[in-house]
């Protein structure tokens, strides 16, 4: 995946700079300057903690146009099984997937269909590479770039298969192209998507050059149609193509059970990830776990951000509706995965690159000067932590006042110190005015004042800087 | 440039913390990968054996474009073979901590696999010093 691309908007009018957000970010990746939020697009991951906390629904996860579909000759469809948790009325699998042509699509293509086809490949990778995990599995894209950006050592582990949707797009030009005749670039493959990461992973792929899909489209924007359109739907019996576990990868634990990894960690949530990744990195449990399953939504891909349930009634509805579908694929269908999977059909392109973009410099002398520099700037600050300058930590307020973008008076305890100097100059000099007249004295009082508001410091400071001053 | 870390003998709250904020001082300077990897595993070990054993420790590093050397020195009961000590598997840690997954007796010979440059300095009842060398492969100026 490139750098600086990401799918998150923010609109400044909205924000207020009330800083909700940047203590959020796992990246670090947002400021407030000049009353209102910046996002730094290298950092930026597309994880949509900032969409979730927001007050004023400042930043907007974007997707693609809808009207981009007018562009392919033939278009196809492909929902995530993340879609099928999001109706409470439950319709059947196969009534949903009609709802979604009646969108005006071509054809449909499921996804979970895909996912049961990587989700063989992922078994018999890790079958093959036994005792050199974890290995992270690589569907769910913010988990990738949390892992380039933030565990670049970490790179390696990644699973070098394809996603589910990239799959499933592959399959789909394929097999629509040999029946239809019609040539595989005059087909629009377009993806229901949860989550915001996965457009910025369509326009910028990390396992391939280019995406085999064309364009996403929120699941919460096509929400309320999708649902019009399922209330005229006739009741739709026949089976759909997907299995039960290949349904059930829109939530959390269900990769694990598709897989059937005996040694797994399966983690959803971001904060749970960063501590995992940490964990990882340090080198605690490498030996006896085989397979990672990351997602970054609490619940799995059904707590995405453009998804419109509410993440738990939805893990539930997904389990009920994967119950109707098959147990597992037929023997056949499986020889022919495992028979694709040989001739490498799942394989990534290419490696995903770790980033070191939370590095200060490029020049490792340089940058360890820097960080020398932001430690001592950072025991002058009073470490609480607080944002008002607009940054996350003191820490990165220290890291940003080397790299040049911030100042210490940023920091509004350091601008009071200031304040409170610049007014005993003041009465100093006032003092030194010789013939003493009332009014003077009037104006030395007011000063007087001055200093002592400006000592004043908030309650919740004053132990910090005594134990400064102390050692 | 140098950093040192403190570290509480027993205490399994903090356990990976010194390492930890290693790691991320490395990252900041932007370290290859690699060697953030080496340095993190040598210190996580190296701080856990001070957690498991000693009653108090420090954790010490100094930073320079070429090497990162990483001291770790605690007072504790000493290692009384350090032969065993560096076979794979070999551990003195109680049955508790091996409980808590901890203490399988992969620390030092972990650490060598890691560095360098590993030198172990220990004596019965007083404490041990370790020194951990790894040098930085892909600097341009020590090719
Ligand atoms: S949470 Fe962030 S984006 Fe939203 S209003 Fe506050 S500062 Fe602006
Ligand atoms: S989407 Fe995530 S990584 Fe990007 S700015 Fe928001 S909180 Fe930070």
């Amino acid at each position: 995946m490139e750098k600086g691309v990401y799918s998150i908007f923010l609109d400044e009018e909205r924000c207020t700079g009330c800083t909700n957000c940047i203590k959020r970010c796992p990246t670090e990746a947002i400021r407030v300057r000049d009353g209102k939020a910046k996002i730094f697009a290298d950092r930026c991951i597309d994880c949509g903690e900032c969409v979730r906390i927001c007050p004023n629904h400042a930043p907007i996860p974007q997707s693609d146009a809808r009207e981009k579909t007018g562009q392919f000759r033939h278009t196809i469809a492909l929902p995530d099984p993340a879609l099928f948790g999001q109706f409470k009325t439950k319709p059947s699998p196969r009534q949903i997937l009609a709802a979604v042509a009646a969108l005006g699509f071509d054809s449909v293509y499921e996804v979970a269909w895909a996912a049961d086809a990587v989700s063989i490949a992922i078994r018999e990778f890790i079958q093959e590479h036994k005792g050199e995990g974890p290995w992270i599995s690589s569907s769910c894209p913010v988990a990738i770039r949390l892992v380039q950006v933030r565990f670049p050592s970490l790179t390696e582990q990644i699973l070098p298969l394809l996603s589910p949707v990239e799959v499933a797009a592959k399959l789909a030009k394929e097999e629509f192209s040999r029946q239809l005749g019609i040539p595989p670039q005059e087909f629009g493959c377009f993806y229901l998507t949860p989550c915001p990461a996965q457009v910025t992973a369509i326009r910028s792929p990390y396992h391939l050059e280019h995406s085999y899909v064309d364009g996403a489209l929120a699941i919460s924007g096509l929400y309320c149609e999708l649902r019009e359109k399922i209330s005229r739907t006739p009741e739709q019996n026949e089976p759909v193509k997907a299995t039960a576990p290949g349904l059930t990868w829109g939530r959390v634990g269900g990769q694990t059970r598709a897989v059937q990894s005996e040694n797994y960690l399966a983690i959803d949530g971001i904060n749970n990830l960063l501590q995992v990744f940490e964990e990882i990195e340090l080198g605690k449990f490498n030996t006896n776990i085989d397979f990672l399953e990351c997602q970054c939504c609490q619940g799995g891909c059904v707590g995405g951000t453009f998804t419109v349930e509410n993440p738990f009634v939805a893990r539930v509805t997904l389990r009920r509706m994967a119950s109707q579908l098959r147990p597992k694929l037929e023997l056949e269908e499986e020889q022919e995965v495992l028979e694709y999977y040989r001739k490498g059909y799942y394989r990534a392109e290419k490696d995903v690159e770790p980033y070191s973009i939370m590095c200060l410099d490029k020049d490792i002398a340089k940058a360890i000067y820097m960080v020398e520099q932001s430690e001592k700037i950072l025991k002058q600050l009073p470490g609480l932590d607080c944002g008002s300058c607009g940054c996350p930590t003191c820490r990165t307020l220290a890291e940003d006042i080397v790299c040049g973008i911030a100042t210490e008076t940023d920091c509004v305890f350091k601008l009071r110190e200031r304040v409170q100097s610049l007014a005993e100059q003041m009465l100093a000099l006032a003092l030194k005015v010789p013939p003493v007249t009332v009014v003077q004295r009037q104006i030395m009082k007011t000063q007087r004042e001055v200093l002592e508001l400006a000592k004043r410091l908030p309650p919740v400071l004053a132990k910090p800087n005594q134990e400064k001053e102390g050692k | 440039m140098s950093l040192e870390f403190t570290v509480e003998g027993k205490n399994f709250l903090a356990a990976g913390e010194a390492s930890s904020r290693l790691k991320h001082t490395l990252q900041h300077i932007g370290f290859p990968a690699p060697l953030i990897r080496r340095v993190a595993v040598a210190a996580y070990e190296a701080e856990m054996n001070m957690i498991i054993h000693a009653d108090r420790g420090a954790l010490k590093a100094e930073i320079t474009p070429k090497t990162v050397t990483i001291w770790a020195e605690d007072e504790g009961p000493g290692i009384p073979n350090i032969e065993l000590a560096m076979q794979e598997g070999y551990s003195t840690a109680p049955d508790y901590i091996r409980e808590m997954g901890f203490g399988a007796g992969m620390g030092l010979p972990n650490i060598k696999k890691c560095t360098d440059i590993f030198e172990i300095n220990t004596t019965i009842g007083v404490g041990t010093k370790l020194k951990m060398v790894i040098f930085n492969k892909q600097d341009p100026g020590s090719l």
